[in-house]
């Protein structure tokens, strides 16, 4: 095999290699998604994050605007501390709503932010007031669970004996 | 046998492992000083990715389709069974890229080019070749052994990503083609559970590590080979368990420096 020959070949698999670990970037992993544009933070405080994670995205009207930076314990209000990147390209009138929903019955979590009427602008840093926590299923459950023993013995269990 | 002789024994095994520990990382320094030099005659490391990446590609291919097959089929089965079909395509990836691809590649690499590297080594060293190379004062080391680790690092993560578009390619062919989950869904719940960085870009690491595991061990078994038929057959034998087992290994320690954290 001559010299030019075997270069060619190996040309060839290298330039496959580089084609596989392109596929993985964008057909697996989609990099496209990757947003490298500037964000501005805003906060949200919480009074239960439930199963947000950081990374977890940011959606208004079901498109993802930005991230969640950052989750902390606000220990002077008893609360978790949520900060999200916002690309800058998107404002919000200050009296916007956030509150944390999943994604699908058992899906993961995000932030889904509601934009309200005033004029006015949130401010990067600024703070979200409205807030709506995560729902947890086991409170859900103890809930009826307990609405249903308020209301005494039903009909049906009645029924059955 | 008497009572003194097990610890004395036992101490000479030791002994002996360490000392091999030792020379080894002496030979791996002195290996990785003689890089540059070897990189001099970059054709020598293009005949080498010839002789190990290329024609290690089709047993690769084949291997990561069969495996994207079988964890189609199998990965179907349980996630129906959860109603959860659709994700078939995120775990068939995770899985690929994270740990199967790796790993796979590295064990596959060690079995076809690791041998390959040992006996040629070794074989030069029994006829003397390594020995004659050293009496014209060319450094073994420089032209012959620097090429092939250099080979080695550049076709192993080459061949760990192709693996892993095999296997996704295949698990689309039995997922989507055979079985009939929706393409979108494939497609698009794969994409929002693999991290770039995070998943695709770990594996990557590993094979560059494993890459440097398997044809540094194939390169020192190879040259520290007995010069004779028996030892040149025993040093392959070597070669391929000391990769495989310091494979599992060093993914076991990588996957816990790695993925620990959720």
């Amino acid at each position: 095999m001559t010299k030019r020959q075997t270069e060619t070949l190996v040309g060839l698999f290298v330039v496959l290699g580089m084609l596989a670990i392109l596929f993985l970037a964008l057909k697996a992993a989609n990099l496209t998604s990757f947003s490298f544009d500037a964000t501005y933070p805003l906060l949200a405080r919480f009074d239960n994050v439930g199963g947000l994670k950081v990374g977890s995205p940011v959606k208004s009207a079901g498109v993802t605007i930005g991230r969640v930076a950052s989750i902390s314990f606000d220990n002077k209000s008893f609360q978790g501390l949520v900060t999200m990147q916002i690309e800058r390209k998107y404002d919000f009138p200050t009296d916007s709503s956030a509150k944390i929903l999943t994604a699908g019955l058992l899906g993961d979590q995000y932030v889904g932010v509601d934009p309200g009427g005033e004029d006015k602008n949130l401010q990067p840093g600024d703070t979200i007031k409205m807030v709506q926590s995560a729902v947890i299923l086991e409170n859900l459950i103890g809930q009826v669970l307990y609405s249903k023993a308020a209301e005494g013995p039903s009909k049906e269990s009645t029924n059955k004996k | 046998m008497t009572v003194t002789e097990i610890p004395a024994a036992l101490g000479r095994r030791a002994l002996a492992i360490f000392a091999t520990l030792g020379h080894s990382a002496g030979f791996f320094v002195g290996l990785v000083r003689s890089t540059p030099s070897g990189l001099r005659r970059f054709y020598l490391t293009i005949a080498q990715v010839h002789a190990i990446g290329d024609r290690s590609l089709s047993i690769i291919a084949a291997s990561g389709a069969a495996v994207g097959l079988v964890l189609a089929l199998q990965g179907y089965n349980i996630l129906s069974r959860y109603g959860q079909a659709e994700s078939l395509g995120l775990m068939v990836a995770l899985s690929l890229a994270r740990e199967l691809g790796p790993v796979l590649t590295a064990l596959l690499f060690a079995g076809r080019a690791g041998t390959s590297l040992t006996a040629e080594i070794g074989l030069m060293k029994a006829g003397e070749q390594l020995a004659a190379m050293e009496m014209m004062a060319v450094d073994p080391r420089i032209r012959v052994l620097a090429p092939r680790f250099v080979a080695g690092i550049i076709s192993m993560p080459l061949l760990g990503a192709i693996f892993s578009m095999v296997g996704i390619l295949a698990a689309y062919v039995v997922g989507v083609v055979m079985i009939g989950i929706d393409s979108g869904q494939f497609w698009s719940q794969m994409q929002d559970g693999v991290d770039v960085i995070k998943d695709v870009g770990n594996g990557v690491v590993k094979t560059v590590v494993f890459g440097i595991a398997t044809s540094f061990i194939a390169l020192y078994i190879g040259y520290e080979s007995k010069a004779t038929p028996e030892g040149v057959a025993l040093a392959t034998t070597q070669t391929v368990v000391v990769s495989s087992l310091s494979v599992l290994f060093l993914d076991f320690i990588l996957t816990a420096l790695m993925f620990s954290k959720p």
